[in-house]
C-alpha cells in the first residue's frame, strides 16, 4: 500500500518534471469539484465527478503558487510515508510554516490540496499517512464487532459492551470487522437530542434497530461506517434529520455522495439509504412548532432545486411544497406531541410506510 | 482747483509754476528707458544677459525667416572682466544695408515691422537698441555691429552708441572689412552681468530650439559649447503681411490711415481693410451715417469715430490667418520636443486660427510624458508667443492659467493648481497681434477667446495622455504579474527535482513564455537535431535562424534558406515568419546539434535554450 502511494505520488512530481524540461509551464488537471460536475453513476449508484476538468496551470502568481504547495505536500507527503510516520492535516498546516512562500493561508487550503491529491492518485488520505481531524460519531446496537487497536484486537458488542454514550466510532474504519449482529436496519440521526431519545425510548431494542449519531455533517469515518453497515451486513439504512435544506444536504451526501469528496463516492456513500423525516410534509401533517425560513434557508432549497442529486420527483415536491410554507422544523418539535410520539407513532408509520418494518 | 485761493497765494504759486516750467521739457524715449529698464526686461544684470540675447536670437530668426534660409546662428558669451561680459550673436540672415544699421542699433523704436500685421517675433524696434543702450548704461562700450548683405559687397563694421537725449545712434566708427560669411549679421555688446542664470539662458535656447526646429543654434557660454542641431531642412515660409481688420482697430490707427488714402470712402474701406468687399463697405457706410464720395482723408474725428463705430459693428468674415500667421506644426512641435527630452509619449495639437478684436491667432500645443522629465514636482511648462520662449512671469500668463483650469486629474495625472510628474506641456500662441501684459513680453494677457482655445486644446491632448498612461499601465501591471509568476516557477522546479531526485532544469524556456518572449529551443532526440522556435509576443517577427554544426543538413524540413561550409561545420541558415503565438520547428539527422543562433529580435525578447547542455 505504502509502495503505490509513493509511486503515485512521484507520477505527479515526475509529469511536473517532464513539462518543465520540456519548456511547458507545468500544469494539474482535476475533475472540476462543482454540483455542475457531479453525475450519477448507474454501475454504482452513486454521484461522481463528471467529465468538467480544471486545468490549473502555473502562468498565473495563484496557479503557480498553487503548484508550489502542491509540490510540497507531495514532497512531505513521500517523506512521511518513507519516514512510516503519520500525521493529521492540522498539523500539515502546521508544518507549512516552514515552506515560505508554501505556507498554507488557512486549513481549508490544506484540506483542498490533499483532497486533490486524493482525486489525482484515486487513494484515501488515510493512504498518505493523513489521519483524519474530526471524530468518528457513535453507534449503538446489536452488532459485535472487532476493533484492531495499539493494544490488540478487541471484541465489542455495540449494545451490551457500552455506555449510555454509545460506541465511539475509530478515525480508521477499515480496522473493524463485523462479527455478529441481531439488527434490521440501521436509522442514522442529525442530533444527539433524538439519538438520546431513541435510546431512552427503547426503540433500539423494540425494533433491533442500530442508533447512530451522525453529529452534524458526517465525518468520512460515520459515512464508510454506514457504508459498511448497509454493504456488508445487508442492513437498510434510514436518515432522520431536521426539516432545513441544511440537513438534506446530510442526508444527500451519506445516500449520494458528497460533492467535495465526489471522489470518494464508490467507498463513503451509501447509495440505499432513505431519508425519513423531518419531511416538510409532517410540518403541515403534523402541525409541528416551525421556524420561518430565513434568506438564506431559501437560497439553499433553491440551489438545491438545482443540484443534480436532489433532481428526483420526491425531493421536488418536497422542497417546493416548503418553499410554499416557509416554514422549518427541528426533529425535536416531535417533542410537542408528547416524548413518546416520535418512538410511538410518527417513526413506526413512516418505517412501515417505506417498507422497513 | 487754485481758484479759490486768496491772490497772495496765487502770485506765489504763479512764480513756482513759472519755475517748473522752465524746467519742463520733452523726454526722449531712450531717456525714458534708460530710468525704465525694466519694462524692456532689464530689471537686473542676470536678466539682462538673458534679454539681449533672446532679442538678438529673436532678430536673426526673423530676418533669416524673411529671407528663407536656414538659420545658422552662434550665441557667445565671454568673460573680459570680473561682472563684464561680452555678448555675441551672428546669423546668416539677409545683413543689413549699412545706412540702416545705426538706426537699428542705435535707435529705440526704429523697426520695419511695426505697421505690418503678421506674425513676427520682435515687432517695435526696442529690443536690440535698449540692449546697447544697456550696454553703455553699464560699462560704456559701444556695441559692435558687422553686417553683410550680399557676396558682392563688403561687410561693413560699426560701433555704435546711442544719443539718449535725442534717441539718435552715433556712430563712432564705420569701416568696410572682410568677414567670411557671405551674408549675415553679427553683434557684439558688452554690459555689465553675471552668469548666474545660465541655467534659465539654456532653457531659453533649448526652448528656441524646440520651436524653431528649422533652426541650428552652437552657443559658447564662457567656453562651453552647446549644439542645439535641426531637426528640419525646411525653411519657414514667411508669414505675409496682411491689411487691419475693421474690427481690430482703434481710433489712431484709422486716422493713420485715413490720412495716407486718396480714396473715397467706399474704395477706403475695401482696399485698406482685410475681408472688406462691396457688401459691407456698403454696411459700414450706411451704420456711420456718412456720405460715401467722401474722401477718406477729410474726414473730422467726429466722422472717423462713427465710422470705426460702425466698422466695428459690422459683420465681417475673419482675418485670414494662413497667410499672416505661421504656426510651427504638429510634427515639427513633436520632432522639437523628442530631440531634447527623449519622450515617451509625446502629442501636439495645432487648432484652427481664431480671433480676437480682430486679430487672428492660433494656438498650439503638445503634452510630452517620462523620458528625460523629472519625475516629481511641477509639470514643465514651455510657453512661446510667436515662436520665441517666455522665460518671466509664468504665474502671470493666460497660458499658465489655462493650464491650471484643466482638470488634469480626470486624466491621471496628480496636480496642485498646475499639473505635476514627469508631464511636459508646451503652448505656443501665435497671432498677428500677441496681447503681452507689458513691453517686457513675459506674459500673455488673459483674453477669454485664447484661454479658451488653450483648456480645449489641453484637453484633446489629455485624452490621448490618459490612453498613453492606461495602456502603460496595462503593460506594467502584465509585467508585474508576470515577474510574480517568474518568482514563483524556481521553487517549483526545485522542489519538484527535489522529490523526484534529477538535476534541476533550466526553467528559462517558460520564464520567456511568461514574459511573452521568442524561445527558441534545440535538442538531439532519436538522431535527430531538432530546432523549435516559439513567438510568445503579440507581434509576428521575422527571423533569421543559424544552425552551424557538423551535419550538412541536407535531409532537414524544412529547407534551409542557404547552406555554407566554415571549417569542417555547416552553416545553416533559415529566414522565418512567425506569427504571434505561432511555432516553427525543422528537424534534420545527426547527433551533434551544434550552436543555434537567432538574429531579427531585440535581446531581451530572446531566449535561447540548447536542451542538451
Amino acid at each position: 500500500m505504502d509502495k503505490k502511494a509513493v509511486s503515485k505520488l512521484l507520477e505527479i512530481a515526475d509529469k511536473w518534471y517532464s513539462q518543465i524540461q520540456t519548456a511547458q509551464i507545468p500544469y494539474i488537471s482535476l475533475p472540476t469539484r462543482t454540483k455542475q460536475n457531479i453525475e450519477y453513476d448507474e454501475k454504482t449508484e452513486v454521484w461522481k465527478y463528471g467529465e468538467k476538468e480544471t486545468m490549473r496551470t502555473a502562468s498565473s502568481a495563484k496557479s503557480a503558487l498553487h503548484l508550489l504547495k502542491m509540490a510540497y505536500v507531495v514532497g512531505f507527503l513521500k517523506d512521511q510515508i518513507g519516514e512510516n510516520r503519520s500525521s493529521t492535516l492540522r498539523e500539515m498546516y502546521y508544518i507549512s510554516e516552514g515552506w515560505k512562500k508554501a505556507k498554507f493561508s488557512a486549513q481549508d487550503e490544506s484540506n483542498m490540496l490533499v483532497e486533490d491529491l486524493e482525486i489525482i492518485t484515486e487513494l484515501s488520505r488515510e493512504a498518505f499517512h493523513l489521519r483524519p481531524e474530526e471524530d468518528g460519531a457513535s453507534i449503538y446496537g446489536p452488532v459485535r464487532i472487532r476493533e484492531q487497536t495499539r493494544r490488540g484486537d478487541k471484541d465489542i458488542h455495540c449494545r451490551d459492551d457500552v455506555g449510555e454514550a454509545g460506541y465511539s466510532i475509530p478515525n480508521n474504519v477499515e480496522r473493524l470487522t463485523f462479527l455478529e449482529n441481531d439488527a434490521k436496519f440501521v436509522i442514522a440521526m442529525e442530533t444527539g437530542g433524538m439519538y438520546a431519545r431513541l435510546m431512552e425510548n427503547g426503540f433500539g431494542e423494540e425494533y433491533d434497530a442500530v442508533l447512530l449519531h451522525l453529529k452534524g455533517q458526517p465525518a468520512r469515518s460515520t459515512r464508510r461506517m454506514l457504508k459498511r453497515l448497509n454493504n456488508e451486513l445487508g442492513l437498510p439504512v434510514v436518515v432522520f434529520t431536521d426539516g432545513d435544506p441544511w440537513s438534506y444536504r446530510i442526508f444527500a451526501s451519506i445516500a449520494y455522495g458528497s460533492i467535495k469528496a465526489a471522489h470518494m463516492s464508490d467507498i463513503l456513500a451509501t447509495p440505499g439509504a432513505q431519508f425519513i423525516g423531518v419531511q416538510p410534509s409532517d410540518i403541515s401533517e403534523y402541525n409541528l412548532p416551525a421556524d420561518k425560513l430565513t434568506e438564506g434557508d431559501i437560497a439553499a432549497l433553491k440551489s438545491e432545486l438545482s443540484d443534480p442529486r436532489f433532481d428526483t420527483e420526491y425531493w421536488r415536491n418536497q422542497i417546493n411544497l416548503q418553499l410554499k410554507l416557509g416554514l422549518k422544523s427541528e426533529q425535536q418539535a416531535f417533542a410537542s406531541r408528547g416524548l413518546d410520539f416520535v418512538t410511538k407513532e410518527y417513526l413506526p408509520a413512516r418505517l412501515s410506510e417505506m417498507g422497513i418494518i | 482747483m487754485c481758484t479759490r485761493r486768496s491772490t497772495r497765494q496765487g502770485e506765489i504759486e504763479l512764480e513756482l509754476a513759472d519755475r517748473l516750467a522752465e524746467q519742463q521739457k520733452s523726454i526722449s524715449v531712450a531717456e525714458f528707458f534708460e530710468k525704465n529698464k525694466h519694462l524692456l526686461g532689464f530689471d537686473s544684470p542676470t536678466r539682462g544677459i538673458i534679454t539681449t540675447i533672446k532679442e538678438a536670437v529673436d532678430n536673426s530668426l526673423d530676418a533669416c525667416e524673411e529671407a528663407e534660409v536656414l538659420p545658422d546662428i552662434f550665441v557667445g558669451i565671454k568673460k573680459v572682466d570680473k561682472e563684464v561680459y561680452r555678448i555675441i550673436v551672428e546669423d546668416n540672415g539677409p545683413g543689413i544695408v549699412p545706412k540702416q544699421v545705426p538706426f537699428v542699433f542705435g535707435k529705440l523704436l526704429y523697426g520695419s515691422r511695426f505697421h505690418q500685421i503678421k506674425q513676427s517675433r520682435g515687432q517695435q524696434g526696442i529690443g536690440i537698441s535698449a540692449a546697447v543702450l544697456y550696454a553703455q548704461l553699464t560699462t560704456g562700450v559701444p556695441a559692435v555691429v558687422i553686417s553683410r548683405t550680399s557676396h558682392r559687397n563688403k561687410a561693413h563694421r560699426f560701433e555704435i552708441m546711442i544719443k539718449t537725449e535725442a534717441n539718435e545712434p552715433e556712430i563712432l566708427r564705420d569701416e568696410e572689412i572682410e568677414w567670411d560669411r557671405m551674408h549675415g549679421t553679427r553683434v557684439e555688446i558688452e554690459f555689465k552681468t553675471t552668469l548666474a542664470a545660465k541655467k534659465r539662458l539654456l532653457e531659453y535656447l533649448m526652448y528656441t530650439a524646440v520651436v524653431n526646429p528649422h533652426a541650428r543654434i552652437k552657443a559658447d557660454i564662457d567656453g562651453e559649447v552647446y549644439n542645439f542641431e535641426r531637426v528640419s531642412e525646411e525653411a519657414i515660409t514667411p508669414p505675409k503681411a496682411i491689411l487691419p481688420h475693421p474690427h481690430g482697430l482703434e481710433l489712431g490707427q484709422l486716422k493713420r490711415i485715413a490720412s495716407l488714402s486718396d480714396d473715397n470712402l467706399k474704395d477706403f474701406l475695401i482696399n485698406s481693410f482685410s475681408r472688406v468687399g462691396d457688401k459691407n463697405a456698403d454696411e459700414i457706410i450706411g451704420g456711420s451715417g456718412l456720405k460715401e464720395s467722401r474722401k477718406a482723408k477729410t474726414l473730422s474725428n467726429e466722422e472717423l469715430k462713427k465710422l470705426l463705430e460702425s466698422m466695428q459693428t459690422t459683420q465681417v468674415p475673419p482675418p485670414p490667418a494662413s497667410q499672416c500667421l505661421s504656426p510651427i506644426g504638429e510634427d515639427m512641435i513633436i520632432r522639437g520636443l523628442d530631440k531634447e527630452f527623449q519622450l515617451d509619449f509625446v502629442r501636439s495639437r495645432t487648432r484652427k486660427s481664431k480671433v480676437f478684436s480682430g486679430h487672428p491667432f492660433i494656438v498650439e500645443a503638445a503634452i510630452g510624458y517620462g523620458g528625460k522629465l523629472e519625475s516629481e514636482g511641477t509639470a514643465r511648462i514651455l510657453r512661446f508667443a510667436n515662436r520665441v520662449p517666455l522665460l518671466y512671469q509664468q504665474g502671470a500668463c493666460a497660458i499658465t492659467n489655462s493650464v491650471s483650469e484643466v482638470n488634469w486629474r480626470a486624466y491621471n495625472i496628480s496636480q496642485q493648481g498646475l499639473p505635476t510628474g514627469p508631464v511636459l506641456i508646451l503652448v505656443h500662441v501665435a497671432s498677428t497681434n500677441v496681447p503681452f501684459t507689458s513691453e517686457s513680453k513675459d506674459a500673455i494677457a488673459s483674453i477669454p477667446e485664447i484661454e479658451k482655445e488653450i483648456v480645449l486644446t489641453l484637453q484633446d491632448l489629455g485624452r490621448d495622455l490618459k490612453m498613453f498612461l492606461g495602456r502603460r499601465d496595462r503593460n506594467k501591471q502584465f509585467e508585474e504579474r508576470a515577474r510574480a509568476v517568474c518568482s514563483i516557477l524556481p521553487d517549483i522546479a526545485e522542489k519538484v527535482s527535489q522529490i523526484v531526485d534529477k538535476p534541476v532544469p533550466d526553467i528559462s524556456p517558460l520564464e520567456g513564455q511568461i514574459m511573452k518572449k521568442i524561445v527558441a529551443k534545440k535538442g538531439v532526440r532519436d538522431g535527430y537535431v531538432e530546432i523549435l522556435v516559439n513567438n510568445y509576443t503579440s507581434t509576428p517577427v521575422s527571423l533569421t535562424i543559424y544552425n552551424i554544426s557538423p551535419e550538412d543538413g541536407k535531409d532537414a524540413t524544412p529547407k534551409p534558406d542557404f547552406v555554407d561550409k566554415i571549417g569542417d561545420d555547416f552553416n545553416k541558415l533559415w529566414k522565418v515568419e512567425i506569427e504571434p503565438d505561432g511555432m516553427w520547428n525543422a528537424r534534420y539527422s545527426g547527433k551533434s546539434g551544434g550552436t543555434l543562433d537567432i538574429r531579427g529580435v531585440e535581446e531581451k525578447k530572446l531566449v535561447v535554450i540548447d536542451l542538451d547542455n
